[in-house]
């Protein structure tokens, strides 16, 4: 696990803005964090415009109001349209629109860039709309084990004695169970939508971030900034919030950063197997198991049906490795030992 | 050290205890005719699904219900898996070998390729092949397994596929599935005779060299499929392991002292950097336990893994629930292995 910054570092960082901080400029030093940093906002542009840049389907530009006489609103930052499109859209722009309802995926041409899915499904949509699921599955999830880490292993660590004991040995056991496989029977007990996803994900991802908080909380508990706090007559919650969590920041962002890759690495291998979002869904996992069929292409051609498992793939292994870069500088930045 | 073993051995039974209550807990969401289905053990019995209710008492509170799991469990009844259409405990000894066979091949990549690889980045820090493995192993870490068995397929089935099926007669054509149609039937028909149902032994034992041939070559992109993402951390871990080795004082000595290189990296350093890769090998099984169930769907592999994976499509409770138990004993039997094995390598440690 990283270790935080050294008290000389936490010290320079009350004087210095952050971004002249040590751990900023050791990040900034850092081509492959710059590479992690550039692909993950790159994802995030494509996530945010993505109204902007697909052909949104009939059903979405209905339930957004939108009329064939007013479609080029949605490309217009001046109108209401624009913005509802990109902060509340309706779940119908989830869809990928179809083409066809051919089995047959259709290479790329000037209307589907990207070409089709078997079924019909537009991949240029779901590559676009897929980074939207990615980053929701990918913050939900990472804010829901950040709460259930900082309950178990704030306890953990504040109380200790057997509260500690019995906390972490629950938390041993789940780290030492396969996360897919208990994500598979979490969903397939709940039933298979895309918010049990998140909450089966949620229940096998939180133990990470437990340890780091209560390996922090246990390491400044007994320093004396600590005990003046106590002396002052600061108490439970606020000694914890106010002079236990902010040292956790630091390990958490590495931790959340790597997760964000993982996570959606779980989330789409669900998909992939079947029991992720419905049919249809703008969801990488689920575009690369629609491929699984076309495989082979017609005798003479063998690599025919390419695009059909080449573009999600590598939406996703682009999207991972970006997460795991940023989180691999993250580490590198935050440590001290290495200067 | 042997009293560790005899409590950690103890502590079994418990942990499974604990398992089965958490998912026998977990199957009270399910509605009683949803849950009837565990034990069931023919097809005929699914129709009157009310009579099993009743026998079972599954609309009786939940410490009865778990007593009535348990007992049926510990007779050997895990319930009637309407995927494979037979008992689960028959599915899981049928299939079983077949998911050991893969992950037991896969373990020889995953360990060799990760330690040698590791070494020479290390030995060659900040050189090309440094670089390369740095490349190859955050690149291999993001690399969903399904996609790279996907495209694996494409390229050696479909792209490749024409060219290795001329080549010597097909017989390096890479391909889904464990074993070629012909051999599957031979199987089928009993010609070939199953013993172990490991088909590398059954087929040395049965002296068929081409049935020997046949399943290796079958596991040859499963095998790579389900090895990348461990061989990637045993890679990373290793160099790190080994470049904190080379820096320390007895290293320095053993050099002052006029040994070889070579003695000093693969005697003196690389021992001693093995043992964090120790460490990784309870997390590899996890990989390979994971792994297993992504890599036998995508390669239609006959083994548990994508039982478990059509089983929990298709909401068949018992198959799911077997699985799950399963999984949990080789885990805790997996770790107890795993620290035995540490203690022995670093005399260090100590267990009390």
């Amino acid at each position: 696990m990283a270790e935080t910054t050294s008290p000389q570092d936490a010290e320079q960082a009350t004087n210095l803005p952050w971004w002249k901080s040590k751990p900023a400029k050791r990040f900034r030093r850092n081509p492959l964090a710059l590479v992690g940093a550039f692909t993950v906002l790159a994802f995030l542009v494509i996530a945010f415009f993505a109204p902007q840049l697909s052909d949104p389907s009939r059903s979405c530009l209905r339930d957004l109001g939108v009329t064939a006489g007013t479609i080029d609103d949605i490309n217009n930052p001046t109108k209401g349209v624009f913005w509802q499109a990109i902060f509340v859209p309706p779940e119908s722009c989830y869809t990928m629109p179809r083409a066809s309802f051919s089995p047959i995926p259709e290479s790329p041409s000037a209307d589907y860039r990207f070409g089709t899915t078997s079924s019909g499904y537009d991949i240029g949509y779901g590559l676009v709309w897929g980074a939207r699921t990615a980053f929701n599955i990918g913050l939900i999830v990472v804010g829901l084990s950040l709460a259930m880490g900082l309950l178990i292993g704030g306890l953990a660590g504040f109380i200790g004695g057997w509260v500690d004991e019995v906390l972490m040995r629950f938390t041993d056991i789940v780290i030492a169970f396969p996360s897919l496989v208990l994500a598979i029977v979490i969903v397939t007990i709940l039933g298979q939508t895309l918010t049990n996803v998140i909450v089966a994900i949620a229940l096998v991802a939180w133990p990470n971030y437990a340890r780091v908080i209560r390996a922090e909380v246990m390491k400044v508990k007994n320093l004396d900034y600590v005990e003046s706090a106590r002396a002052l007559g600061s108490r439970g919650l606020r000694v914890f919030t106010k002079h236990m969590l902010p040292n956790t920041i630091a390990p958490l962002i590495v931790v959340a950063s790597l997760d964000m890759g993982s996570v959606v690495l779980t989330a789409s291998a669900l998909s992939f197997l079947g029991l992720g979002p419905p049919m249809g869904y703008a969801d990488w996992g689920q575009m690369v198991n629609f491929a699984r069929n076309w495989i082979l292409g017609p005798p003479g051609d063998p690599l025919a049906y390419w695009y059909t498992s080449v573009y999600p793939g590598m939406a996703i292994l682009v999207f991972v490795l970006g997460w795991n870069l940023l989180g691999d500088a993250f580490r590198d930045a935050f440590d001290p030992r290495d200067s | 050290m042997f009293a560790y073993i005899v409590r950690r051995i103890l502590f079994i039974p418990v942990v499974l205890i604990g398992v089965t209550l958490l998912i026998v807990g977990l199957m009270q969401l399910l509605s009683p005719a949803q849950r009837a289905a565990a034990f069931v053990s023919s097809d005929a019995q699914l129709k009157n699904l009310d009579l099993i209710i009743d026998q079972y008492g599954l609309d009786e509170p939940f410490h009865v219900q778990y007593g009535n799991w348990m007992q049926e469990a510990l007779t050997g009844n895990l319930g009637f898996s309407s995927t494979s259409k037979e008992p689960v405990l028959t599915t899981i000894r049928k299939r079983l070998p077949a998911s050991a066979e893969l992950a037991l091949v896969s373990l020889i990549p995953v360990i060799g390729l990760g330690i040698a690889l590791g070494t020479a980045a290390a030995l060659n820090r900040d050189r090309f092949i440094d670089q390369l493995t740095r490349v190859v192993a955050i690149v291999g870490w993001s690399l969903p397994n399904f996609v790279l068995g996907i495209w694996l397929l494409v390229i050696f089935y479909g792209g490749l596929g024409e060219v290795l099926r001329e080549f010597a007669g097909g017989a390096f054509r890479l391909e889904p599935g464990r074993v070629s149609t012909e051999i599957s039937i031979e199987i089928a028909n009993g010609t070939f005779p199953i013993r172990t149902n490991f088909l590398l032994i059954d087929s040395l034992l049965a002296g068929r060299p081409d049935v020997f041939w046949d399943a290796l070559r079958h596991l040859i992109l499963p095998v790579i499929t389900l090895a990348a993402t461990s061989s990637a951390i045993i890679m990373r871990v290793m160099r790190s392991s080994l470049l904190e080795t080379l820096s320390q004082d007895y290293v320095r000595t053993a050099r002052a002292k006029g040994l070889t290189e070579n003695v000093v990296n693969y005697k003196h350093a690389r021992r001693n950097a093995l043992i964090p890769v120790i460490t990784l090998a309870g997390f590899t099984l996890i990989f390979l336990l994971n792994g297993v169930v992504i890599t036998e769907t995508v390669f239609n592999y006959p083994g548990l893994g994508r039982w478990f994976a059509s089983a929990a499509v298709s909401l068949d409770y018992p198959a799911v629930m077997g699985f799950t138990v399963l999984t949990a004993m080789i885990v805790v039997v997996g770790n107890l292995l795993v620290d035995v094995l540490y203690a022995a390598v670093d005399p260090r440690i100590r267990y009390d």
